[in-house]
Formats: C-alpha cells, structure tokens, sequence
C-alpha cells in the first residue's frame, strides 16, 4: 500500500504487515529489511519499508502501574493520547511529551522525542526505566540503564534500528492540574530570545514561536512561552474542584488538501505579522488547558494537508551552545533572504543529553517545515550546510531528504559507532527503513 | 454503581472495542470466549485504563447444550451482552463442503441464538437488561460472495428482531448492529475501501452509545444505511446477473 510519515513526502509502496503475536514480528523479522511502525507520526521516511513495514497497533495493551513511583508499562503500540486520558485524571502526566500526542510510546523511544522541558529534564530517555527489545534472532531482551547499558543506549534515538520495540516501562510525573500557568514574552529579536531563554534556564518549560521572515535588526523576533504546572489555587471556583476536567473543544479539521497557492511567501508573511502582534498584545500570564498548552495542532484534524497535495518537509537541527548566537543568525539570515516562510517555526534551548544516538545536545534547536519544491529544497541544503558548519546535527525523526555524506559530517563518530553496532548485532540485515538505507546506516 | 457487561466473543476485535467503550463508562466486563485465561493482558490492560473488574468465563459459542451452565456460571448476571460471537469463512470451500458451511452457520447463528435465548430469558425474568447482537450487512441480502455467512447473519438479524419484538415490554432493550466494514484481524488481507471502513473502536462507541439511547438497529458509518438500501432495492432479475 501507498505509505508516508506526516510530513505525506516521500510516498512509497510498501508491504504492510499487522501482527498480533510476538512469533509474527518474529517470522516478520527473519525476513530481513524490517522497520517497526507507530501511528506514521515521524515526517519522513523512518518508518517506511517497501518491502516490511511492520504496524505495531495491535501491541496496544497497558500492562501495569505503580501509584507510588508513577512507572507505566505499555506495549509499544501504545499511544500517548490514552496514557493521557487514562492517567491525568488520577493525577498524572508525561514526563516528556513532543508536540504532538497522537504518537506510540515505541516511537517515542526510537525518536527519544524531547519535549519543552528538554533544558531541564532531558529527552524521553531519562524516564525509560527498561525496554523490551526483539533482535535480529527473535530473541527478546529487556535492556535498563544497568542490563544490557549498551543495547539500551542505542535503542532511544536509535530509530528502530536496533530491533522490535516490544513494551516500554517509562515514568509519568504528578500533576495537580489539567492546567499550565503559561508566561509569554515577546522578544525584539533573536539575542533577545536568547537572553530571555537564558533568564529562564528554571522554568520548566520554554519554547519559542519565531518570525523567521523578519530581517535586519528584528531578525528572529520571537514570542518565547515559559510554562509551569498551574497548581489549583492558580484556578479560581468552580474549576478548582475539578482540577483534572477540561472542557470538551470542537475539533477542527483540514477537509482536503490546500491548493498549492494558498500558503504561499505573503500568506506566511501575513500570518506571521498578525500572530506576532497578537502575542504581543496577550504578553503576561495566563491559564493554558494542557491540550492546548502541548499540542495546539492536534486541535486541527490532518493539519498536514496545509501544505497540500505534494506534501512538506521538516527542518530540525541543534547547535551546540558555544555556536548557538552566530549559527541560528546564520540559518535565520538565510531563510528570510530565501523568502520561503515556514507557518511553525520553533526554536528552543536544550539541555545536557545522553545516550548513543539522541538527537539534542546542549545548545539551540531550530524547527522549520516547508512545502515541498525545488526552490525549498534548495533552501534546506544551505540549512544543512550551516548547522555542519557550526558543529550542530539533525533531527532524523523529521527528516526526509539528507543525503548520507551530511549526516557524516555533522556526526562521523556517532554514525560509524551506529554503523558498527548494527553489523556486529546483524541488526543492519534485519531491520532498515527507507531512511536509513538512504543514509547507509 | 453500573451492572457489569458481558463479551460473548471476548476475544474479537468488535467485542473487545465494546468492552473498553462500555468500561470507560463504568461498567465491570465479564470476557467469555474460548481459551480464556489467554486474554489476562486484556484483562489487565482494561482494568488498569478504566479502574472496574474485569473477570474471565471459559466459553465456547458451539456447545449448545452447555450454554445454560455458562451462564449459570457467571458471578453475576449482566445488565449489558454484548455478542461478537462469528467467523467469516471461506465461501469458496464452504460452498464445496457442506461440514465447513454448518460450521460457519452454527458459529454465526446457532450459537449466538442459542446463548442469547438462555441470557433474553434471564433478563425477562428480571425485567431488565440490554442484549447486544453484532450481525451484518452481508445478512441483508444474499450474495454469491458470501452468501453461507450471509444467510447465517441474516438468520441472526432475524431472531433479534424477534427478540427485540418479544422484549419491547418486558424492559429488555435487543440492539442489532451491522457494522459494515471492519479492520479486524477477521478482515486482514481483504482489500477493504477505507472510506466504508470503520476502526473497531469506532464500532465499539457506535454500540455503547446505541445501548445508551436504546437505539434498535444501527449501523456503524451512516453511509452503510444507503449502500445496503440501494443493493436491498436493485429488482432480483437485475440483481442475480450482478458480480458482487
């Protein structure tokens, strides 16, 4: 069947399998070529096999919690949104959430997704207490922090490339309230951003909204949003007594594609300009529903289909914190001289990161999409060679397009560790997805 | 305090989505199928998202005679069944093979009236209850496809309209759902058009919501109600010459 990430580019027919026993993945992953897939929520190709994509719904069992530690265990099928509904009402929330909910806990490990909070908790991987991982041989093997360090190590951020995601025993943080006390600042440009992410290294989250089309001295101007856990007395009567119940919003929804020339360089520009203006105007504190505050675009139904027919790409780079200032001014500079506006850009302060293979590091973060043509295409490989030049690496998760000898330069000893890892545990044979094929990994 | 629901079929995908649409709202599951005990993650996985009991009953749609021990059985008696109880089959062989087309009509009609006329006398007894039965499309109008699951079904449509007729003033309230296209594990390798296709989960909010209102018939995707107008009306001397 015809298959895409979110992103809806590339399209590849692939044969899909569904299986509901762990002896199916296993004869699934004899046949070699395998990648493991969530709910298609990656943009790109990483969970494409023409030839054995696996759909790893069926594995949608939540298998126990503890009240005390707040430890969840899932199948890997899993998705955020139920462990959302299930669990806020009693008090508890992800640990670490990337922007959209409607992602498996599997994918939230392949990815080792990052959340608002990345400055100061680090990546999903640092609430993952143990995976469950078939290899190569079928076998499955629980690796922890301190069982089988290295397998797990390569497993978060490792893009289902090390074996089948099988369950997943992850932390959830407790919550007084379905809602966060949301600050917004608004930032001239992109030093003042900085400094204002720098002010606030103890919130616990930040994010920033930024302008990429503006230019000169307001280049990168920014709303930057700090957000903490709204404790009910930051709720007034009656919404204090149900501290966990949020209104039911209607749902919005993209019907069908948008013609090519409805997002075009002036409809960004427009846009831009209002919200910008808009947040200026609403600077100052206020109480943000957690859905909204997480994931405004899971409001919009197939909000992917903005872009329309041919579909988009996403750019997601870090650099590292000594590059941060001269680096994203590079890559803002070149994007407003290109004129190719993106409607969600997003920028962000990491924090520290471990692991093997996770894409942040301590520094920026700068997220970007775009329709896809030549002209964007073209735009996107400057990108790329401004993050290599300012020591910065990619977001695998979004990408779609790079070409192995970048990812080479942005990462030549983590890729060839990955490389080697994967031949010595013939995990290279078993699994690949069209992503890492394009990227010989 | 909700009465529990029973899952006549606990192992299928509709009746499972049944299960956690009916235990989000409160109400304790009774799973019955075959091989029981193997359905303990789905025991554990229901209890855990919506805090109710989830219990575990040794059944087998087939044995007939052993359907009013199954239900003495039970720890309590239900306020909801819900019967996902049915194979598709093979038409080709079943049509060739008169074993295996009983087969297909005993697991899709005679076992589930069987069960069902043990739990509907029970509930008349009481003088409450709701009786769930998943049928089909395909019983509304024979074709030569899958006509042996077809006819099965439409025998099934049949007697809980019956039960329904004979309940109305009884306090039992009989819903018959034909779901159309469903991406089960029944349907996996069937080309189905996704447009007609509904997700188990959204048959399993259809039935919840269908037990709510007492609704009598539904079907899951409102287009199904068109469709199934449009092949029950087409004149038999059309229709025999079709290839559906």
């Amino acid at each position: 069947m015809m298959l895409s990430g979110w992103g809806r580019f590339p399209y590849q027919n692939c044969r899909v399998t569904k299986p509901t026993t762990e002896a199916e993945i296993a004869a699934r992953i004899a046949e070699g070529r395998l990648i493991a897939r969530g709910n298609g929520r990656a943009y790109g190709d990483s969970a494409l096999s023409t030839t054995n994509t696996v759909d790893m719904r069926r594995f949608n069992r939540m298998i126990a919690f503890n009240g005390n530690s707040g430890q969840l265990v899932v199948e890997a099928g899993v998705l955020l949104s139920e462990v959302i509904a299930t669990f806020l009402p009693r008090g508890w929330f992800p640990a670490v959430t990337p922007g959209t909910k409607f992602v498996t806990i599997g994918g939230m490990v392949a990815a080792d997704v990052h959340g608002k909070n990345h400055h100061r908790d680090g990546s999903f991987g640092a609430f993952v207490d143990w995976i469950d991982l078939m290899g190569a041989d079928g076998v499955v093997r629980r690796c922890a922090p301190d069982v089988e360090p290295e397998l797990f190590h390569w497993t978060l951020g490792g893009m289902g490339l090390t074996g089948v995601i099988l369950r997943v025993a992850f932390r959830l943080r407790p919550v007084e309230t379905a809602y966060i006390r949301q600050t917004t600042i608004a930032a001239a440009n992109l030093d003042d951003a900085m400094d204002v992410f720098e002010a606030n290294q103890d919130a616990t989250y930040s994010v920033a909204w930024i302008d990429c089309l503006s230019k000169g001295a307001s280049l990168g101007r920014s709303l930057v949003m700090l957000g903490e856990h709204a404790s009910p007395r930051d709720m007034g009567y009656p919404k204090r007594n149900t501290p966990y119940l949020v209104p039911v919003k209607r749902k919005l929804a993209v019907p069908m594609d948008a013609p090519a020339f409805a997002l075009n360089t002036l409809a960004v520009r427009a846009f831009n300009a209002v919200y910008y203006r808009q947040g200026l105007k609403k600077a100052g504190t206020e109480l943000v529903d957690w859905d909204g505050y997480f994931y405004p675009l899971d409001g919009i139904e197939n909000w992917n289909r903005i872009y329309g027919r041919r579909g988009f790409m996403q750019f997601q780079c870090a650099l590292p914190l000594a590059n941060s200032a001269t680096g994203m001014r590079a890559l803002l500079e070149a994007i407003s001289a290109s004129g190719q506006g993106s409607f969600l850009a997003v920028l962000k302060r990491f924090g520290v990161q471990s692991g093997h293979f996770s894409f942040p590091m301590e520094g920026y973060t700068l997220a970007l999409d775009f329709p896809v043509n030549a002209k964007t295409l073209a735009l996107m490989a400057e990108l790329d060679r401004l993050t290599v030049q300012n020591g910065g690496r990619f977001y695998l998760a979004k990408d779609s397009r790079m070409t192995p000898y970048t990812l080479r330069q942005a990462d030549p000893e983590r890729v060839a560790a990955f490389v080697k890892m994967r031949a010595e545990t013939k995990a290279g044979a078993a699994f690949s997805s069209a992503q890492s094929e394009r990227l010989g990994l | 305090m909700m009465g529990p629901v029973l899952i006549l079929g606990g192992r299928s995908d509709i009746g499972l989505a049944a299960a956690h649409a009916l235990a989000k709202r409160g109400h304790p599951v009774q799973l019955a199928a075959r091989n029981v005990q193997s359905l303990s993650a789905e025991k554990a996985d229901i209890e855990l998202r919506y805090n109710v009991a989830v219990s575990l009953h040794e059944f087998d749609a087939l044995d007939v005679a052993g359907h009013e021990g199954f239900v003495d059985g039970l720890d309590v008696l239900p306020q909801i069944v819900v019967c996902a109880v049915g194979v598709l089959g093979h038409q080709a062989e079943d049509q060739r093979d008169v074993e295996a087309a009983a087969q297909v009509m005993r697991a899709n009609f005679e076992g589930p009236a069987s069960v069902l006329a043990v739990l509907a006398n029970r509930f008349e007894a009481r003088g409450s209850g709701t009786l769930v039965g998943i049928s089909s499309v395909a019983g509304d109008r024979g074709r030569a496809t899958n006509y042996i699951y077809g006819a099965a079904k439409a025998g099934f449509t049949a007697y809980l309209s019956g039960l329904r007729n004979r309940l109305a003033k009884k306090g039992v309230h009989v819903v018959t759902v034909l779901p159309g296209f469903v991406a089960t594990r029944m349907t996996d390798g069937l080309d189905l058009p996704p447009k007609l296709t509904a997700e188990p989960a959204e048959v399993g909010e259809a039935i919840a919501l269908a037990v709510e209102k007492k609704r009598n018939v539904i079907y899951v995707k409102p287009i199904w109600w068109l469709v199934m107008a449009v092949i029950r009306n087409i004149p038999e001397a059309v229709f025999k010459g079709l290839k559906l």
